[in-house]
Order: structure tokens, then sequence, then C-alpha cells
């Protein structure tokens, strides 16, 4: 076998789409003449990063598992946000009292609910409106836009029409003052959060059998089955879990909005998409860069050029395909 | 001639509009290496996908080990002992060496036995066990693929073009491998183009033309007999050295 004595190049971390976020926010404090406004614009920036990678994780995963572009996946959003928050004003005592373990007893059932519901609309979504389309693109497109609309005005029936307030809990309103720079306790907790569930995917994902049997199906869900699993069950899993994620990701992304409504999941998803296309499409290491990077522009941008804060995103997009056309980190399918 | 492991009766598969088996026969005998030859577009890499189940055929029987597999899952096909390799290789590149074979050995783990044999088979792939599969040459790749395929004891292997775009020397090394595979247990079932490859391994053969089965018989049978090699493969061994 003399001829397989070639050297193999080992894979290096591609660190320069990571050199991107500290790149940003170095450059965006050349023209932020004041440091404490930058720090506090910066957490702002990678709170809300954080809050989008809860979100749109799910989704990249479900699309580079299952090939599918699911459209609905703002209903999940929008239901996590509404069960907690049918929770929280529920417990609205324990919401407003200043003690951190009373805000606890509130939120953490809240965050359960949410992943709950969002979950099990997950399951019922796959088997009754994905399972019929796989591998049809279009009629994908038509049937998860026709579950958004459906799911939403539920949503309606179940909630009514208005938006529903969800106030801050009361510890984790109001900001540390580092200097003369702001620091909001709610979106340090938003970056803690958005951290632990990052690092519990990669923990999944690389040292786990489940996590290896993901990669390989992201890569060629054909041969995984072949090698004898069955991919399905993989899938509902993956579905199950981003849905879910989504529905984290909506009680967070609501109480940093200070209420919830039905298009609240709708009014995300294009957000949700750049940041997948700027990721590279089924790549979870992409899609936390993408998050971040999104998040610290649209901040900066709002603060720096306000009229150009809602175009930034997509000008961040095309910069990033004219770099990379297929996105930072482009996952490789058979 | 002994007991066939698998057999096909009058085979038939559709991929959208297109028949592509048309009432395939033939049979793989226990325990040795077939040859599925034929042209381009004659239907080999669709009979061995149609008999991993990946395309269900629309007629017909095939039978593995005795019992009618033609509506068995692809996974459940696998756990019965059928190892796949398809023409794409279908390593995962994104995977490392050792991190293709462990999902290959499924809920047992790798066992150090094998993997020594594995090793001794491919040397390679104990060089680059922790190297990613996508960084890999053309030729490990498919060493790689086919160590998956028997990282534990399989009764049947299916492997589609072992030696596609490999260079000579690569599949002289090849050859060596699949001899000692022809020493274990399993049955080999190769389609393959490389006529030199096919007639130094191949104890039956059976060639495909149109999607049908036009030939069956011994390797030595055909390898002796060029007219009949111009006849069904419009080439003769001789000229495939």
């Amino acid at each position: 076998m003399t001829t397989a004595d070639a050297q193999v190049p080992g894979r290096k971390l591609d660190w320069l789409p990571l050199a991107l976020v500290p790149a940003l926010a170095l450059a965006a404090l050349l023209f932020i003449t004041s440091l404490p406004t930058w720090i506090t614009l910066t957490l702002a920036g990678l709170a809300m990063g954080m809050m989008i990678f809860m979100m749109a994780s799910g989704l990249t995963l479900v699309f580079g598992l299952m090939d599918v572009m699911n459209f609905a996946h703002g209903v999940f959003i929008s239901i996590g946000a509404y069960a907690a928050a049918s929770v929280l004003v529920a417990m609205k005592g324990a919401m407003q009292a200043p003690s951190l373990a009373a805000n606890l007893s509130a939120i953490v059932p809240a965050l359960l609910a949410a992943i709950a519901l969002a979950g099990f609309l997950g399951w019922f979504f796959e088997r009754v409106v994905i399972r019929p389309v796989y591998g049809d693109h279009l009629r994908q497109i038509l049937v998860t836009m026709g579950g958004l609309i459906v799911f939403e005005q539920l949503i309606h029936v179940v909630w009514g029409p208005d938006i529903i307030p969800l106030p801050q809990p009361a510890t984790l309103s109001g900001s540390f003052l580092v200097g003369n720079a702001a620091l909001e306790r709610y979106r340090l907790l938003a970056v803690l959060v958005g951290l632990a569930i990052f690092a519990a995917m990669w923990l999944v994902l690389n040292r786990t059998r489940l996590g290896l049997l993901i990669r390989a199906g992201v890569e060629n869900a054909e041969m995984v089955e072949s090698l004898g699993y069955r991919i399905r069950l993989v899938f509902i899993a993956v579905f199950v879990a981003g849905s879910a994620l989504a529905g984290l990701g909506g009680v967070m992304w609501g109480i940093y909005q200070g209420s919830v409504n039905a298009q609240m999941g709708m009014q995300v998803m294009v957000l949700l998409f750049i940041v997948l296309i700027i990721g590279g499409l089924g790549s979870v290491g992409g899609c936390f860069v993408g998050a971040l990077l999104v998040g610290l522009a649209t901040n900066y941008t709002g603060y720096l050029a306000p009229k150009l804060a809602l175009g930034s995103s997509i000008l961040l997009m095309v910069l990033v395909l004219l770099w990379r056309p297929r996105g930072l980190y482009p996952v490789g399918k058979a | 001639m002994p007991e066939a492991l698998l057999s096909l009766a009058g085979v038939n598969t559709h991929i959208g509009q297109y028949h592509i088996l048309q009432g395939v026969d033939f049979e793989v005998p226990r325990g040795g290496l077939t040859m599925l030859l034929g042209r381009n577009g004659a239907g080999k890499t669709t009979c061995l996908r149609t008999i991993m189940g990946l395309w269900k055929a629309s007629a017909g029987t095939i039978r593995y080990d005795g019992a009618e597999i033609q509506r068995t899952p692809t996974p459940e096909l696998a756990r019965l002992g059928v190892a796949y390799v398809p023409e794409n290789m279908g390593i995962f590149a994104g995977l490392t060496v050792r991190e293709n074979l462990l999902l290959a050995a499924r809920d047992r783990g790798l066992d150090a036995k094998r993997l020594g044999w594995l090793f001794d088979l491919f040397p390679a792939m104990q060089k680059f066990w922790n190297a990613f599969a996508g960084n890999l040459s053309g030729g490990q790749k498919q060493m790689l693929a086919i160590a998956r395929a028997i990282v534990e004891p399989r009764k049947l292997l299916l492997i589609d073009e072992p030696t596609k775009g490999l260079a000579p020397a690569v599949i002289a090394s090849m050859i060596e491998a699949f001899r000692e595979l022809k020493r274990t247990e399993s049955t080999i079932l190769v389609v393959e183009q490389n006529f030199h490859f096919a007639r130094s391994l191949g104890d039956s053969v059976a060639v495909m033309d149109s999607g049908r089965i036009v030939h069956t018989g011994g390797m030595d049978g055909l390898a002796a007999d060029e007219p009949l090699q111009q006849r069904l493969l419009g080439l003769s061994l001789g000229t495939h050295q």
C-alpha cells in the first residue's frame, strides 16, 4: 500500500470567520469614540446575536440534515413565547418580587413550558406537514408557509389577538455600571444562556454517538441508512430539539422585546435566514458566528446610522457571500 | 456450485418515468466473489441500489439468506449483514477515519482484533486514524469506504466500482486487499468496469445490458472466450491488462 502513504494534510480550524466577530467590534470602536457606549452596544449586539442563534440553530440543523427549509419555524418561536407568557402572567407576583429565587420560580416553569409546547408542536408538524413533502422543495415552501399562517391564526384563537406584555423579571431588569458603561443584566443573562446552549450543542454534536449520526446525516443521510441506522428517527429528534430551541429563543426574545405577539416569529424569520446563509446552510458553528455578526452589525449601525440599521444585515450577507459564496462554514453534502 | 446467498428473479426498477431494470435474474453463490459487468448505463448501479433497498423494486423477488428482502428497509437490511460501498464511496468527509469506522461498527464499538486485521489490510487507515476523511486521497478514500464495510464481519458485501478513478498502482493494492477479503466468509458482489480487476478476482460473473442479465457463468469461461467478451462487453479482456 505504498501509494497510500502520501501525506494527508490535517484540517486546521478555519479561524478567519471567527476572527470577523472581534474584527467587527474593533472596527466599530474606531467610529464609536466613546468606550462606555461601545461596551454597551457590544453587549447588546452579543445578546441579540445569542438569541438569534437560539432561534436559528434548529432551523440550520433541520435544513442540513433533512434538506427541509421550514418557513414555519417562526411558529415555534411564537408558540414558545406565548406558552411562557401564559405561565409568567399567571405567576406575575413571583416575577415582580425583588428576589432571584422568586423570579426563578416563575421563569424556570415558563421556559420548560415553552420548550415542551414548541417541541411537541415540532413533533406534530414533522409528522403531519413535513413528512409528506420530503425531497420536494417547492411543496415544502408552500406547506410550511401555509402551516405558518394556520398556526398564527390558531395562536389568535387560543390567546386572542392582543399583544401580551412580558416584563423582565425584577432582579434581571436594570443595569450594572462598569465604569461609565451600563451593562444590562438581562442582556448578560442572554449571552450566558446562548453560550451555554452553544456549548451543549457542541458537546452533543462532537462527543456523542447521536452527534456523530447527525454530523454524518447532514453529509449523506442515505449512507447513514446503509450503515444500519434509521435516519428518520434522527430527523424527528433533531426537528423536535430544533423546535424546542426556537421556543426557548422565543421566550428570551419576547422578554427582550417586552411583549409577545403572534407575528413575532414570522418577523424574525428574515433575520434567521440571513444568519443561516451567512453561516453556511446546515452549519451550527457558522450559525453561531453569523448570529453574532448580525447582532453586532445591527446594534452598531443602529447607533451610527439609524437609517441603515434595517439594511445592515443584508449588506453583511452580501459582503460575506462575495467573500465566501457558500457561507462562512459551508457544509459539504454528498 | 454453492447455494446462492442472494438471488434476483424478475426484478424491475423504475426511477421516475424511466424503466431501468427490466427483469433481472441472477444468483450470487455463497462465499464467492461475483462480478457484475456491463457497459455504462446497463443498470449495474441500479441493480446494487435495488438490492440494498435504496431504490425499491417495482416487480420481482430478491432473496437473501433464504428470506425475501425486496420490501425490507435499508437499515434493517444492513443489520442483517449486508454492507454497501456506493460508487461515490459515501465516506463522511467531515468525520475522521476513526469516526467513519465507529459509525459503521454500530452499537458494538470497534473490536481491537478486527481493527488490527483492517490495519494490515489498509495500513493508511492506521496512519491517518485521526485525519478527516475529506482530506484523504482518492485511493485512501476508497480504502476507507471498503474498511468501513468490513469493520465487522458481514455476510454480503455490495461494492460499486471500487477501482473507479484510481491509479494503476492503487488498483494493484486493491486487488491484494480483495484477495485477502476473499479468504473471509463474506460473499462479495462487485460492480466493475476494469476487466483486469474483474478477471483477477472474480469467481463468477453476470453481465448486464439494457437492464437485463445477458450472461452468467464462471469468470474463467468469460476470460477465455474473447469473441464472447466482444459480443457482451464490446471489448476484449486482453486489451485491459
